[in-house]
């Protein structure tokens, strides 16, 4: 029971932080896009 | 006379431990100066729902007379409901915060994202320390360094441990100046924190400002749908800030809304201080996992900045990693200090403010994350 629940934590863990990354990332995409066009 | 000392004879001696935490909350708060705002009503609440027969709760009176308690009945509207203070408490707070440094430096984002690192570990820690999934990611969520994430998370996911989660969080978000400074130091050396950095800020538009805002929401609410709430209301209390048309409104946000709900949350949250609820030997694991997970949070961040200093050519100073924590502005300010006190002169503040606030979206999206994640896994 306790090692199934390490395993979830384990696969939150990694899919948490991809996802977090991810979606900065892209947040950071469009600041720089929306900063271009602001600029136009 | 034995009506008068009904409620002496019924005191536990959990109760008499939760009057003492009530009044340590309450010492912090007024000697101390940590977070008063929220560890004074809590600590308050804490006595008051710890009286025997408290009328601040729900009761059954003698002759079968149902009594309804304040404190029962602000938990069950206020948080129970559809989280409703934490989620309010936002709009203010997004009106409070200026995205400039950020939206000027947007490298700056990804320190946001690496100082989230802290909640994941904790909620392994935790899983190993044998606690449920729900409550393990409710407990890894005091690691997001934000008050009304945490309460949210821990009500969504139907925790056991949502008030010493809400001490936790509060507390050693008062504690930022003393827990990172500690963790920085564990894995920095004295040259890269002595690192300095230039501060050349891209020009920021208001058509920029006001573009930011929407399309947050719209992103972070594909991504982590359970994040709705607290992205949108975080980023609509920052539309009103920035359109320019709302003055009165950003400034009702800023101090009347987020002041009456901060001082109807530490109360309300109260409830969930119960002696029978807080005084388990699962509340220190707790505070001790809550500690685990700020110190992580500051080692992750330090330590991406650490690893793009492998590839760039102007270096980042390490600490800028740890401002990426919620805590706002108080890690930046720590960083700001810890900076100058190895190098006087050495100004890094504006760097620390946009990977701080960087963090208060992070940790909106890691909050969102953690409940679909953890509700899809739960069996």
């Amino acid at each position: 029971m306790r090692t199934e629940t390490a395993a979830a934590a384990l696969e939150i863990m990694w899919k948490g932080m991809a996802g977090i990354f991810i979606t900065i990332i892209v947040i950071a995409l469009f600041v720089w896009l929306i900063s271009r066009i602001g600029k136009k | 006379m034995d009506y008068l000392f009904q409620g002496i004879m019924s005191v536990t001696w959990q109760q008499l431990v939760m009057y003492g935490v009530g009044i340590l909350l309450i010492w912090l708060a007024i000697r101390k100066g940590y977070e008063p705002s929220l560890l004074l009503p809590m600590g308050f609440g804490a006595i008051l729902v710890n009286l025997p027969l408290s009328g601040v709760l729900d009761q059954t009176l003698q002759g079968g007379i149902q009594s309804s308690g304040i404190v029962e009945w602000l938990f069950s509207v206020g948080i129970d409901a559809a989280e409703a203070m934490p989620l309010l408490l936002f709009i203010g707070i997004g009106a409070m915060i200026d995205f400039g440094p950020l939206l000027s430096n947007p490298l700056m984002f990804l320190f946001g994202a690496g100082a989230q690192f802290g909640i994941f570990a904790a909620i392994l820690l935790a899983a190993l320390l044998g606690f449920s999934l729900n409550d393990a990611a409710s407990i890894g969520i005091i690691g997001a360094a934000d008050g009304p994430t945490s309460i949210l998370v821990s009500q969504v996911l139907h925790s056991n441990y949502m008030g010493p989660i809400a001490v936790a969080a509060y507390s050693y978000m008062a504690l930022v100046p003393i827990v990172q400074p500690f963790a920085i130091k564990l894995v920095t050396t004295k040259k890269e924190r002595r690192i300095r950095m230039d501060y050349n800020p891209a020009a920021v538009s208001k058509k920029t400002r006001i573009i930011f805002p929407i399309g947050v929401t719209l992103i972070v609410g594909m991504v982590a749908p359970q994040s709705v709430g607290l992205v949108g209301f975080l980023m609509f209390g920052n539309l009103i800030r920035e359109c320019g048309v709302l003055e009165t409104l950003s400034q009702t946000a800023q101090t009347t809304l987020t002041n009456l709900i901060t001082l109807l949350l530490g109360i309300t949250i109260s409830f969930s201080m119960r002696a029978d609820q807080f005084v388990t030997p699962q509340t220190i694991l707790i505070m001790l996992i809550g500690l685990f997970a700020f110190v992580m949070d500051t080692i992750g961040g330090v330590l991406l900045a650490k690893f793009m200093n492998l590839f760039l050519k102007k270096k980042i100073n390490p600490m800028i990693g740890a401002a990426g924590i919620s805590a706002f502005p108080m890690s930046s300010r720590v960083i700001q200090k810890m900076a100058m006190e190895e190098d006087p002169g050495n100004v890094i503040l504006m760097h620390a403010a946009g990977a701080n606030v960087s963090g208060q979206i992070a940790s909106v999206i890691a909050g969102g994350l953690v409940i679909s994640l953890a509700t899809s896994l739960i069996h």
